[in-house]
């Protein structure tokens, strides 16, 4: 019974798990449906919650490139932190425009590790 | 169709190569290519989804997992109140606007509150559906090819999918964020997230977050006038 029931609740747990992370989410945008024209979006409550969401993103980027889990821990830091860095630096060359940064940015982490795998 | 055709350009690459990544971070955290498809679909804001996945990996509960997602996306409350009176028009039931609201995400919403203002209040909503509509259908198509490229292509090029989105927010911060406060928060939750992690990896997203975020607002607006 258990090993029958193991594939099925790998299969649906996750999907319970979205499911309370897409009502997480749907919760902000019905909320400002309801209370849009009558609120100021630019309050100092708004301001607060827009730090803590920078902060909450940018603590998630440096902890998936620092510290990754899964297959990218497999890469030395220097290769991930070094392409982080080229990709800002073509981020501004490029005046902000966010796609050659990001191509620079996966394209050299992918280089680093094929040119590791070939001749080391 | 006029929102249609704005969408396809540069925004919908920029947001195709960030779902691709989202489908391959899905893959390689072991779960199917439906739970990465329910999660765009559902979803739909991929910050709040990959912190989604990235505490599921680690083993974060339910509860950990959703103040997490909740935090992450309280922006589309701001964003919807400053959206919504701009699509509004005379006549239009209320659930279209509750509908309408599930497809409010960075992408659209920079759009909207740039062309919807020139146009005549009828055509604001269904420009908008268009727009969204395109963008939608773009994710998760790129989630599905993200999902199932990383089982196809060289292990090298599966880390640079997945490697795409942790490099295009940093990007999206580092081009967009200029009020004080919210650089300062950002640079605290850089430090401040990966220090964290080593002591408490289910915890750390949140307490970088809430840390760091009120850190910044409350250092940022006493130095700022602006603010």
């Amino acid at each position: 019974m258990s090993e029958m029931a193991l594939p099925n609740a790998l299969f649906w747990w996750p999907i319970v798990v979205m499911v309370v992370g897409a009502v997480a989410t749907y919760v902000w945008r019905a909320l400002g449906v309801a209370l849009s024209g009558r609120i100021d979006p630019e309050g100092a409550l708004f301001q607060w919650a827009a730090c803590i969401a920078y902060a909450l993103l940018a603590a998630l980027i440096a902890r998936m490139i620092i510290l990754p889990t899964g297959p990218l821990a497999q890469t030395p830091m220097i290769d991930r932190v070094a392409a982080a860095i080229l990709a800002i630096a073509v981020l501004f060359v490029s005046r902000r425009n966010v796609l050659p940064g990001i191509a620079v940015g996966a394209g050299t982490l992918v280089l680093a590790t094929y040119v590791r795998t070939v001749w080391f | 169709m006029a929102g249609a055709r704005r969408a396809v350009g540069v925004p919908s690459i920029v947001l195709g190569g960030s779902f691709l990544g989202f489908g391959a971070l899905v893959h390689q955290v072991g779960l199917s290519v439906w739970h990465a498809l329910f999660s765009t679909a559902t979803g739909w804001a991929l910050p709040g989804q990959i912190a989604l996945v990235e505490l599921y990996a680690v083993g974060a509960s339910v509860l950990v997992i959703a103040i997490a997602v909740g935090l992450t996306n309280a922006r589309l409350f701001p964003m919807t109140v400053t959206l919504i009176p701009i699509l509004r028009a005379p006549g239009v039931p209320r659930w279209q606007y509750y509908l309408i609201s599930h497809f409010v995400a960075v992408t659209g919403w920079v759009a909207a509150m740039r062309d919807c203002p020139a146009m005549v209040t009828e055509q604001r909503l269904p420009y908008y559906a268009g727009f969204a509509g395109v963008l939608w259908s773009i994710s998760m198509l790129a989630t599905w090819v993200g999902f199932a490229l990383a089982g196809s292509v060289p292990a090298p090029v599966t880390l640079g999918l997945v490697f795409i989105n942790p490099i295009y927010f940093m990007l999206v911060i580092c081009a967009d964020v200029r009020a004080r406060s919210r650089v300062l928060a950002a640079v605290l939750g850089a430090i401040g997230g990966p220090a964290l992690y080593l002591l408490t990896p289910e915890w750390s997203l949140l307490l970088a977050g809430i840390i760091a975020g009120s850190l910044g607002y409350l250092i940022g607006r006493r130095g700022d006038p602006h603010e």
